[in-house]
């Protein structure tokens, strides 16, 4: 069961003279344990589609559904889709305001009555999952670094046991090594049968890691499938603020000579297909 | 420009301390790129060098000015610049010009000279078409330029920057950086914090911190020298593919990691 925008628009500051639209008639799906990025330039519309898809933002025009069913602010299911979809917002630790890591991993789950053994279970789950140090629970999240305040932030939206993670740039500001981490917990949560949904501006990894990636340009849908299909379309039909990563121009220079890489691969595969062309054709110095 | 003796910071009593005797001397018109892992006291360090944050132990010197005197900090505050990471904590006005007219309407300048900076601001950031938008309306990147703009029309000596290009796509960190490149040229100063190394590269001199301390200090081509894999900076992957092709002596020595660079060498 997937969550489903269909034809969704939306604009800001309806209205006023500084009404911007934000989206123009988008479709989007994710299923569960289907890690999906979007991607697109800045003021492309990315973060305003993620918003819809917990009902942060109710369209203009079109429809959100969750799982089969439409889902319609101040209905009963908004209060269960906001509780199955955990958003992740842009630079989530900026919202911290408990005093301690575990206060601050309790507060939604306890907001949605979970109390006692079942809250402690819950919040252990979630540090474990995020890979979150049990040690820090106690300690006031303000003072950790910044790459374990983004774990405490994932692990407090991970604690409501939600069907689908959306998460808007959750890589920004973020080390090589926390990168890696997240990227691994990203997949272990897909692998265990979450939706994950990831805003990025960064194609290199959403080409990397992801099954499927949609493609936005000024709020709309340029083009969606698989990092294969999609790089392919945008080396083809380049597309405002997105760069094919040079790994992947370089790939592609290799397949146009009749190699055989996949656009998206690993720098070894690459050199082993260059080594056995050499072999075959000795053109250079012979 | 900064002078930074034996710095340290902790922010609480007991925990370890984010700075451990930083010793740093950066000239005025240096573009220096700091980096490191999260939490090896990056941010600190710039905080100290705005004085948001005063040194535990130790000195720091800003301009001359030591910025432990609380008597200084104004005059530091005026000429050193920061823009953090997260656009959303420094943007304090709900239409675009006014929020980048906020510093110099507090510095008391006259409103011609305010217009003359916002113009300026907007036009180096690239912002002109959104003056008249709602702040709040922007895009995450846009916000970020917006935060860059409010400290440019500040007209600083210096530009301490927190990871702030963290949200721009790939176009806008080009610009940006083209940008930073134009302000260095004509004499500002720059400390950039980033956990790019694409970044780190345009930058005259690059500053590795470890554990609160500097732990590498020198030219990029060095620190590119195979000396960055000491602290598991991630490499980029065409630099991996250069490597790799090098080693292999699929490419001749001195070829340079560009795509074009690469495959020409290949003569395939």
């Amino acid at each position: 069961m997937p969550i489903v925008a269909d034809n969704i628009s939306y604009a800001y500051n309806v209205g006023t003279s500084a009404e911007s639209v934000a989206l123009r008639g988008v479709s989007f799906t994710v299923e569960r344990g289907e890690w999906v990025s979007v991607v697109g330039h800045t003021g492309s519309g990315k973060s305003t589609l993620a918003q819809h898809l917990n009902l942060l933002l109710t369209p203009r025009s079109g429809s959100v559904s969750i799982d089969g069913a439409e889902a319609k602010p101040g209905s009963g299911e908004s209060r269960v889709a906001r509780r199955r979809v955990g958003l992740v917002f842009q630079y989530p630790e900026t919202q911290f305001f408990a005093e301690t890591v575990r206060a601050e991993i309790e507060f939604a789950p306890s907001n949605w009555g979970v109390s006692g053994g079942a809250l402690k279970a819950c919040v252990d789950e979630a540090v474990s999952a995020s890979g979150l140090d049990p040690a820090l629970l106690e300690s006031n999240p303000f003072a950790l670094s910044g790459g374990q305040r983004r774990r405490v932030a994932i692990a407090s939206v991970i604690a409501m046991r939600p069907d689908y993670l959306v998460l808007d740039e959750p890589t920004a500001g973020l080390d090589a090594a926390g990168i890696r981490e997240l990227i691994q917990f990203l997949s272990g949560v897909r692998d265990a049968g979450l939706g994950v949904v990831q805003v990025t501006h960064d194609l290199r990894s959403a080409l990397s890691y992801s099954d499927r990636i949609l493609v936005l340009e000024n709020g709309s849908r340029v083009v969606s499938g698989t990092p294969e299909f999609v790089a392919r379309h945008i080396i083809d039909n380049p597309v405002r603020g997105l760069v094919i990563p040079p790994v992947v121009r370089f790939a592609d220079a290799l397949r146009k000579k009749g190699m055989n890489v996949p656009l998206i691969c690993e720098v070894d595969e690459m050199v082993r297909a260059i080594g056995i062309y050499k072999e075959r054709n000795k053109k250079c110095g012979s | 420009m900064f002078s930074i003796r034996a710095a340290a910071y902790s922010y609480s009593e007991s925990g370890t301390p984010a700075l451990d005797g930083v010793d740093l001397e950066i000239e005025q018109g240096e573009w220096v790129a700091l980096v490191g892992a999260n939490g090896s006291g990056k941010s600190t360090l710039a905080k100290i060098c705005n004085a948001l944050l005063a040194p535990t132990q130790g000195t720091c010197f800003v301009m001359g000015l030591d910025a432990s005197d609380p008597q200084n900090t104004s005059a530091i505050r005026q000429n050193v610049a920061l823009v953090f990471q997260n656009p959303e904590d420094q943007i304090v006005a709900s239409i675009v010009e006014e929020d980048v007219a906020f510093g110099p309407e507090n510095l008391g300048l006259p409103p011609d000279e305010i217009r003359r900076r916002v113009d300026r601001a907007l036009l180096l950031t690239d912002l002109e078409l959104y003056r008249a938008r709602g702040s709040y309306s922007l895009s995450g990147g846009q916000k970020q330029r917006l935060a860059l703009a409010g400290a440019l029309a500040l007209e600083p000596d210096a530009l301490l920057l927190d990871e702030s290009t963290s949200m721009l796509d790939p176009e806008g960190r080009d610009s940006f950086l083209s940008c930073l490149g134009e302000l260095n040229r004509r004499g500002m100063t720059i400390l950039q914090i980033t956990h790019r190394m694409e970044e780190a590269a345009l930058a005259g001199r690059i500053v590795v911190m470890e554990s609160g301390r500097v732990a590498w200090d020198g030219p990029p081509p060095d620190f590119f020298d195979g000396g960055y894999l000491r602290w598991s900076f991630e490499e980029p992957p065409e630099m991996a593919l250069h490597h790799a092709l090098l080693t292999r002596g699929l490419i001749p020595q001195g070829t340079k990691p560009g795509v074009e660079d690469m495959l020409e060498a290949l003569c395939l």
